[in-house]
């Protein structure tokens, strides 16, 4: 990831009337009024996965190593099948007759409930394994508490996907390893993809009102909660990688709201086209 | 190679320097089944062997169980003995079980 790219605009969400503010009402970019908390939740919970398995998905072909281009692929299609699963759900939520394939295919970025750190550009392979080291570490902790969601359909994706998160982990953490403690230009890039990417790390912990109640009904997580298990996780690793865990400071936020960096509608461009060029199209 | 036995690679790490190791990788299909050679991969170290060989070989299959072993860790017999290792063991019919008769009333061979 070149500093020159830039990996984000470090602005966006940047307001104070962005709707995190506590007790504030739940609102969204889109709607200004949320009619149906669980199924904004239910998106928050899918788009980290579809976003981000796209993301991993642009690597197929251009890995650095056989083995790993698949091991990437792999992890792509584990976090695009979760996304699948937990979209078919969030339709029959809403209850408007939109499938999984609508809900991926025919939204528009600000529609997106995805945490910013998903939807930044790959970088250089240091960027990709260091975005998905920091999410996967998270995500165990969040499947974890979801495995016991009093939705039963929720919590048997949160299930199915805590297996494959936990080996998700396992990789890249041993690839924060290799990097950080291997040659002296692996540590630097690593480093600086560590550097640039920690201020993105804290939207994942930010909660509104929208959480608050999917808490309240037993289907959602506190993230708050999780953030010392997971310093806990990320600390230990890179310790060993000997990378110097950042200072927080600034963090940008918003992505929960439909606040996306420019990036993410040039990915949807993208990951949409086909599907809206040829709409309704089976294969 | 004009050594009897031959080291698979040549030994690990030498094959390129700018590649690494090859590491044989064995799976096995279920309780009790035999590890069987699936293939190799190249990996730094141990761990992450393991983490390539099933990514590579162990994603659709129905596999309970992985090794994976350094190429240069195995000794393989070379071309040049096949003569002088394999062939005895196909003239003398009584080394086949097939030669014997089985006794009338034994049950479960």
């Amino acid at each position: 990831m070149s500093r020159e790219s830039g990996i984000g605009n470090r602005d966006s969400g940047n307001g104070s009337a962005d709707g995190w503010v506590a007790g504030a009402k739940p609102a969204t970019a889109t709607s200004g009024v949320v009619e149906n908390p669980f199924f904004e939740y239910l998106l928050r919970l899918a788009d980290d996965r579809l976003v981000l398995g796209h993301r991993l998905s642009e690597w197929c072909g251009h890995a650095p190593i056989l083995e790993e281009d698949i091991a990437l692929a792999n992890i792509a299609l584990d976090l695009i099948g979760q996304a699948s699963l937990l979209l078919k759900l969030a339709g029959e939520v809403e209850g408007k007759g939109r499938s999984e394939d609508t809900l991926a295919y025919f939204r528009d970025a600000i529609e997106f409930r995805n945490a910013q750190l998903v939807e930044l550009p790959n970088g250089d392979f240091a960027a990709t394994i260091i975005r998905q080291f920091l999410f996967d570490a998270w995500d165990v902790l969040v499947l974890e508490r979801l495995t016991a969601a009093s939705n039963q359909s929720l919590a048997g994706i949160a299930a199915k996907a805590l297996k494959e998160a936990k080996y998700h982990l396992r990789h890249t953490a041993e690839w924060v390893r290799m990097l950080g403690d291997g040659t002296a230009e692996s540590h630097a890039r690593a480093q600086r993809a560590l550097d640039d990417l920690w201020p993105y790390s804290a939207e994942l912990f930010l909660s509104d009102a929208i959480d608050a109640e999917a808490v309240a009904s037993g289907s959602g997580v506190d993230v708050e909660s999780l953030r010392a298990r997971w310093r806990q996780t990320v600390d230990r690793v890179l310790g060993e990688a000997t990378l110097t865990v950042p200072k927080d400071g600034f963090a940008p936020r918003g992505g929960r709201t439909g606040r996306h960096t420019e990036h993410l509608g040039r990915m949807l461009a993208d990951m949409q086209s086909l599907a809206r060029a040829h709409p309704g199209a089976a294969w | 190679m004009t050594t009897d036995t031959v080291s698979a690679t040549g030994g690990a790490g030498r094959a390129a320097e700018t590649q690494w190791d090859l590491w044989e990788v064995f799976t096995q299909e279920g309780e009790g089944a035999p590890h069987e050679h699936a293939g190799s991969v190249h990996a730094t170290t141990a761990e992450h062997a393991m983490q390539n060989a099933r990514d590579v070989y162990a994603r659709r299959g129905k596999v309970v169980s992985l090794w994976v072993v350094p190429t240069g860790a195995i000794i393989a017999s070379a071309p040049s003995d096949a003569g002088p290792l394999f062939d005895p063991g196909n003239d003398k019919a009584y080394r086949h079980p097939q030669f014997y008769k089985t006794p009338r009333g034994v049950r479960g061979l």
